[in-house]
């Protein structure tokens, strides 16, 4: 269907994914257990934020994401979301990422679903990229590159017609069909139903050019009208507010989009799963042209930052180190994901290789977990209170 | 006016495309099929009219001799002719006609896929059968397909192409009165709002172009030379068909209209729109006049439901379907 969704996703799902970690790094801190196992300073918190909007911001990457494309799998968008993620210092293991990866897509299929229009979709893209430029605005160089993106964006999406982003709508939605996970702060807010389906409301200001409605005109032949009448609506609704700004920078005026998570609710993101789920973890290869996909991202990616023993930060998304190591042993179990992969055209070989470990990682569920009272590389952090 | 039947449950959850709900009505079996699409697949049901049988079919948009390709549906429809039922299903990869029962494939036209995507989509979408044995399809260029069916047989062929839209097809209506007298055969509509009227034959000809809001028409029916189109901004606005004249404008829906129907013995209107709301009009025409009125009739709200679907499940308007994004049922209401 539309061609133009990708640079949309990856702000969207990224700038969802960077609020999560952002209320990660910094709620650990608040938690008095963790004392001892040290703390994310001020300073590793930018770092880690510089390093993931650098690498998502990198010019190279978003102009591969600006060709014209269809979208891709689940699983795709996961590999390249955990490598942006692994730019920085810290690690995720892939039962984390899952997780997070639920909680990113849930977030952005809610903004989707209640974009009031299908235009409006740049509006909630721009409130990400609005606050992630904040995460970076001591760092000129990616506070740079956030700009860059940003007007590339205006200048590709200005041109479309609305029938042409309700297409690319559309398309995000099939992308989301039948997720249902429920998040635990959409449910304290209600937006989000025991069901796990979001709450659509019958009342409030209609979207920006749609008229209250409850008005029959008749016209003449002449284009005179001849008879006005009402009708009732079942809802309540009410004029629309004024149009947010779709330049660099501005009032979006739409909320969706914005941190929905802050540091003094922790359990906000706490998930589970609504009763009949459907996963995507059907164990197929990843069909060529998301391979050449994802050769084609990671090449233009920079090199990812090797931690060090001394330096690399592991993150937990559940309470203890056990429950991590159960979580990540079943999810091996059943996602028995890629054996060979074959990478058609790459354009270097460290990619080549990057792809390959990455690759190789998933492969990695049997092996034995890190002794967690192990080196200093091991101070793993029990990031998540509860997930 | 109307209550909420049983609903019938199909295999996957509707997907957020216009009009996605067909239904074919085989009065001498006392059977209705039902399609719905989700993703690349559409899940077809055959219900017995007694309620007691229900059985399923998926057909998946594949092209023949193409073994792993497969490609996102826009929309499947019944095409009723008079020597024949057939399933038209178009995708992003071409067209498919099927019998209306889904069992056999007769006709497939491929649609021409660039090697690298270009800036623009491709895909068809807007089907209607026109007249005595024509089956139109519309294409995301603007471009319109005529093919000509043969009254048996898959000797389906390309009749012609009309090129007059500038934007993406949404939708694509006959004339359903079933009167002669009607001049206006076909109307189309596009992305940017505008509508073309058609008369058909063995060339088309251009009635009348019906010019757009810039805001996109996604769904349109005609009747009694009257078009009837549902728009983006939640309006539903009334032309006289031939001459362009606007007889009404209803501010009938808070978000995007999704999908129209009209029961054409009754002139009972159906329209269900993004914001959970199912709404039942009657048109009335007063040919001294030259007027069409109006009235709104009935509301039903599929609470925190995105409609994408809505059909009259006869010609009078008895009893309707509906269905939603992510919802894995076919709603139905029958009147009281």
């Amino acid at each position: 269907m539309s061609v133009r969704t990708l640079p949309l996703v990856f702000i969207n799902l990224g700038g969802e994914m960077l609020y999560i970690l952002d209320q990660r790094l910094q709620a650990q801190n608040t938690s008095e257990d963790n004392s001892e196992k040290g703390v994310w300073s001020e300073n590793d918190r930018r770092r880690v934020m510089n390093d993931i909007v650098g690498t998502m911001f990198n010019k190279a990457f978003m102009d591969e994401l600006l060709k014209p494309q269809q979208l891709y799998s689940h699983r795709t968008l996961k590999t390249v979301l955990t490598r942006i993620a692994h730019a920085s210092i810290m690690r995720l293991n892939p039962a984390s990422m899952d997780r997070l990866y639920e909680l990113m897509v849930m977030a952005f299929k809610y903004q989707v679903f209640l974009c009031p229009r299908p235009k409006d979709l740049l509006l909630i893209s721009y409130n990400h990229i609005d606050t992630i430029r904040e995460f970076v605005k001591d760092t000129p160089v990616v506070v740079n590159q956030v700009d860059e993106t940003h007007r590339k964006i205006i200048e590709v999406y200005s041109s479309l017609s609305e029938g042409e982003f309700q297409l690319l709508r559309q398309t995000l939605l099939i992308f989301f069909q039948d997720m249902h996970v429920r998040v635990s702060l959409f449910l304290k807010i209600q937006v989000q139903n025991p069901n796990g389906r979001f709450a659509l409301s019958t009342s409030g200001p209609v979207p920006h050019g749609t008229e209250v409605p409850g008005l029959i005109r008749t016209f003449d032949s002449k284009g005179r009208e001849v008879r006005r009448s009402e009708f009732p609506t079942g809802g309540s609704y009410s004029s629309p507010i004024r149009e947010g700004c779709f330049e660099l920078h501005g009032d979006r005026i739409i909320r969706l989009g914005l941190n929905m998570y802050t540091v003094n609710h922790p359990e906000e993101t706490h998930t589970s799963k609504a009763p009949s789920v459907k996963t995507d973890d059907t164990p197929n290869l990843l069909a060529k042209e998301e391979l050449n996909l994802l050769a084609r991202l990671m090449g233009s990616m920079k090199a990812e930052n090797k931690p060090k023993a001394e330096t690399g930060f592991r993150i937990n998304l559940f309470t203890t180190d056990e429950e991590e190591e159960e979580a990540g042993a079943s999810c091996g179990a059943e996602e028995s994901l890629f054996g060979v992969i074959n990478i058609q055209a790459m354009q270097d070989e460290q990619a080549a290789t990057e792809l390959a470990r990455i690759a190789g990682q998933f492969a990695e569920q049997q092996e034995q977990p890190e002794n967690p009272s192990g080196n200093k590389g091991d101070d793993l952090l029990a990031m998540m209170d509860d997930l | 006016m109307y209550h909420k039947e049983k609903s019938i449950q199909i295999k996957n959850s509707a997907s957020a495309l216009y009009n996605n709900l067909g239904v074919l009505r085989i009065a001498p079996r006392r059977l209705t099929y039902f399609t719905v699409v989700h993703a690349n697949v559409v899940n077809m049901v055959s219900a017995s009219w007694d309620g007691l049988n229900y059985s399923h079919r998926q057909l998946q948009s594949k092209e023949p001799n193409v073994a792993t390709s497969t490609s996102l549906i826009m929309q499947a429809a019944f095409c009723a002719l008079p020597s024949r039922d057939l399933l038209v299903v178009t995708s992003q990869k071409g067209i498919q006609i099927y019998e209306s029962d889904g069992s056999i494939m007769v006709y497939w036209h491929a649609l021409d896929t660039p090697e690298t995507p270009t800036a623009q989509a491709v895909f068809a979408r807007g089907i209607s059968a026109v007249r005595e044995n024509y089956i139109c399809v519309g294409i995301s260029s603007g471009a319109i397909l005529v093919f000509d069916v043969p009254s048996k047989g898959s000797n389906i062929t390309l009749s012609e192409v009309l090129e007059e839209h500038k934007e993406s097809i949404t939708d694509m209506a006959a004339e359903c009165s079933g009167s002669q007298e009607c001049i206006a055969d076909l109307v189309s509509a596009d992305d940017g709002g505008n509508l073309c009227v058609w008369k058909s034959g063995e060339e088309f000809q251009l009635l009348n172009n019906i010019p757009g809001f810039d805001m996109s028409c996604s769904s349109v029916k005609l009747w009694k030379g009257t078009v009837v189109a549902g728009y983006g901004t939640g309006q539903i606005r009334l032309y006289e068909a031939v001459t362009g004249i606007l007889h009404a404008e209803v501010k009938a829906h808070a978000r995007w209209i999704y999908s129209l129907d009209i029961a054409p013995f009754s002139g009972l209107l159906l329209s269900a729109a993004e914001d959970s709301l199912v709404r039942v009009w009657h048109l009335s025409m007063t040919p001294e006049t030259n007027s069409v009125e109006v009235a709104h009739l009935h509301n039903e709200c599929v609470t925190d439901t995105q409609i994408c679907g809505a059909k009259f499940c006869d010609g009078d308007g008895y009893a309707f379907a509906v269905t939603g994004y992510d919802l894995s049922e076919i709603i139905r209401y029958t009147q009281t």
